[in-house]
């Protein structure tokens, strides 16, 4: 039985729009097992992404508690959340999100800019990163030089170079076509399987889900359905 | 340190914008460097040091011409060695846009207080022979084609003849130049025999403008400038005996109160800039507000983010700094020369006032677009919102 990485006890969100509040998330619970690849899926406005941004440390709850390998972040300032994030989380976005100033390789030394490491070691592990997502021979081309199936993987490369315990996968193939996306999707399979990352993909895509071992459905900012694959 | 290449790379993303920028920037610097160089030229106070030659002038303005008899007073101060004369002529040839100076002097004079200037024995003698001549700058007879035995007619602006003739006519008894590039270069004058000049005008002979005295030491500027001055204290021709430098700057400092002009100008051009710059920065951080949200996601820091911008600012101002205050320093060199003012962009505290005007403007450029990427929210820049 693997122990308990992400705990959440009820969290509940709200935004104000247009003077109106809107419940995006009501009183959620939720435990994510470390090693997990957990799917969440559900109907636009579910609350899949509030959620997400929650875990990630991108947004605090209105209400509840976000408890991650024993640290509470809803209570972590701005400033300490950030660092937080930097050790602890990588990123994934639908469309990439990758500076296009920057060549694939620093895209993926962003990340570790802010640690201690030297620019040798930095290089080094860039350069492992983009071999582990197989896009070594990229290493020196722009975002604008790359496929969106490459420019993924750059993404990828970029969210596992800091060896986060967790990765945030935000329609990480909705931006792909099916060949594409299935090739993410093994990559993100194999993160998790082989490298014993936790991941929580959001998703509108069945297809995409499957890959995941754990599906959880959304609506109305609650669970309302949970399966194990 | 890390973060450079990142800034670096995000303030040439857009190149011709950039370059746009920086252009404006160095146009501002370069007008900065040269306007400040000269505002500080005139505000600087009288300096007496190196001195070899000293002008006395008019207490009152140098408009106003000094009596003959000053001469061989001033001749006995000790510690002076020669001196020359000199009179305005203020002519005209064929069109005022043919603008050089003229003066009236006493040519044995002239070359033993200005050694600088080179004439050959000959047209020395022809200077002093003939009555109505005069010795044009190898520049100015190369600009109008003069030669020797040419008949220069000048319209004066102040001297009619005694017939009441404002036209006089010089024959070019010689053509004098430098003895290095420097006077070579201001070799751009013309000098009219005094004795002629004299006897032909109307009014106010037995008077010249300035007076030069060569000194023996120049060490001693400060004190034979004193002891000049006090000679003539309390008489109806009281003097102010100054550096060539300070002469200078004083003759220029009749358009007006240039440490004034120089700031209404720079303000103006300021904050044209300003305007320019703050925009260029404002749009390029409001395309790249996704971009900061993902920095921030991936843990940088608001301040680190707010940094970053200010840094932007910061480089692209800098960079426009040193370009602009370079191109003011070339020109500058060659102003100095050709109008014989200390013109200098290479002193410290004119780098320092760029240096500082660099950094005042990339804050007021870089603040409001730093602070907007400070506060942005990461989920509602992801979101487009």
């Amino acid at each position: 039985m693997s122990k308990t990485l992400i705990q959440l006890r009820g969290v509940s969100k709200s935004y104000t729009r247009a003077r109106q509040s809107i419940q995006v998330l009501d009183k959620l619970d939720l435990d994510i097992a470390e090693g997990e690849f957990l799917a969440l899926m559900g109907p636009s406005g579910s609350g899949k992404t509030t959620l997400l941004n929650l875990i990630g440390g991108l947004d605090q709850p209105t209400t509840g508690s976000v408890n991650i390998d024993g640290t509470p972040i809803e209570a972590l300032s701005s400033n300490r959340l950030a660092a937080w994030r930097a050790r602890n989380v990588g990123f994934v976005f639908q469309f990439y999100n990758l500076m296009p100033v920057l060549t694939a390789e620093r895209n993926v030394e962003l990340p570790l800019l802010l640690t201690n490491l030297s620019a040798a070691q930095r290089k080094k592990n860039v350069a492992i990163a983009l071999e582990v997502v197989g896009l070594a021979d990229r290493a020196h081309h722009k975002p604008k030089e790359l496929s969106g199936g490459q420019e993924q993987r750059v993404a990828i490369a970029r969210a596992i170079v800091s060896d986060p315990k967790i990765l945030v996968c935000d329609e990480p193939t909705g931006d792909l076509d099916r060949k594409t996306a299935d090739e993410i999707l093994r990559l993100l399979q194999t993160l998790n399987q082989d490298y014993g990352k936790t991941i929580i993909m959001v998703t509108h895509d069945p297809k995409a889900a499957e890959y995941a071992k754990t599906q959880l459905h959304l609506d109305k900012g609650r669970l309302v359905e949970a399966a194990h694959i | 340190m890390k973060l450079f290449g990142l800034i670096w790379a995000n303030l040439f993303r857009k190149k011709t914008r950039t370059a746009l920028t920086l252009l404006s920037l160095i146009s501002a610097f370069l007008l900065f460097g040269l306007l400040q160089a000269v505002s500080n030229a005139f505000s600087a106070g009288a300096d007496f040091v190196g001195a070899s030659r000293l002008i006395t002038q008019a207490r009152v303005s140098f408009t106003q011409s000094l009596p003959m008899r000053h001469l061989r007073q001033i001749e006995g101060v000790p510690g002076v060695e020669a001196v020359s004369f000199q009179q305005w002529f203020g002519g005209i040839y064929q069109d005022p846009k043919n603008f050089f100076a003229q003066f009236a002097v006493e040519p044995d004079r002239l070359f033993t207080v200005y050694p600088e200037w080179k004439l050959s024995e000959p047209e020395k003698q022809r200077f002093r022979s003939i009555k109505a001549s005069a010795i044009v700058g190898s520049q100015l007879a190369k600009k109008f084609g003069w030669k020797v035995g040419d008949q220069v007619p000048l319209e004066s602006t102040i001297w009619p003849t005694q017939d009441g003739n404002k036209t006089w006519t010089f024959e070019v008894a010689g053509i004098f130049g430098g003895v290095d590039a420097d006077w070579e270069a201001r070799a751009n004058l013309m000098y009219l025999n005094f004795a002629y000049f004299d006897e032909e005008r109307q009014f106010g002979r037995g008077a010249a403008g300035t007076f030069s005295l060569k000194l023996k030491d120049s060490t001693q500027a400060a004190s034979v400038a004193a002891a000049v001055d006090a000679m003539f204290e309390n008489s109806p021709d009281e003097t102010k005996t100054q550096t060539e430098k300070d002469f200078n700057i004083g003759f220029f400092k009749q358009i007006g109160d240039i440490g004034l002009l120089v700031n209404y100008v720079l303000f103006a051009v300021f904050f044209t800039i300003l305007l320019v710059v703050g925009n260029t920065m404002a749009q390029s951080v409001r395309e790249r507000i996704p971009e900061l949200a993902v920095l921030k996601t991936l843990g940088f820091t608001d301040f680190t983010v707010l940094m970053m911008v200010l840094s932007e600012a910061l480089l692209i101002c800098l960079l426009g700094a040193l370009i602009g205050m370079g191109f003011a320093a070339l020109i500058l060199k060659a102003a100095s020369v050709a109008i014989q003012l200390p013109l200098s962009a290479g002193n410290t505290k004119l780098w320092l006032q760029a240096i500082a005007a660099a950094f005042t403007l990339s804050v007021a450029v870089g603040v409001l677009p730093a602070w907007r990427a400070r506060t942005l929210k990461i989920v509602d820049a992801l979101a487009g919102r």
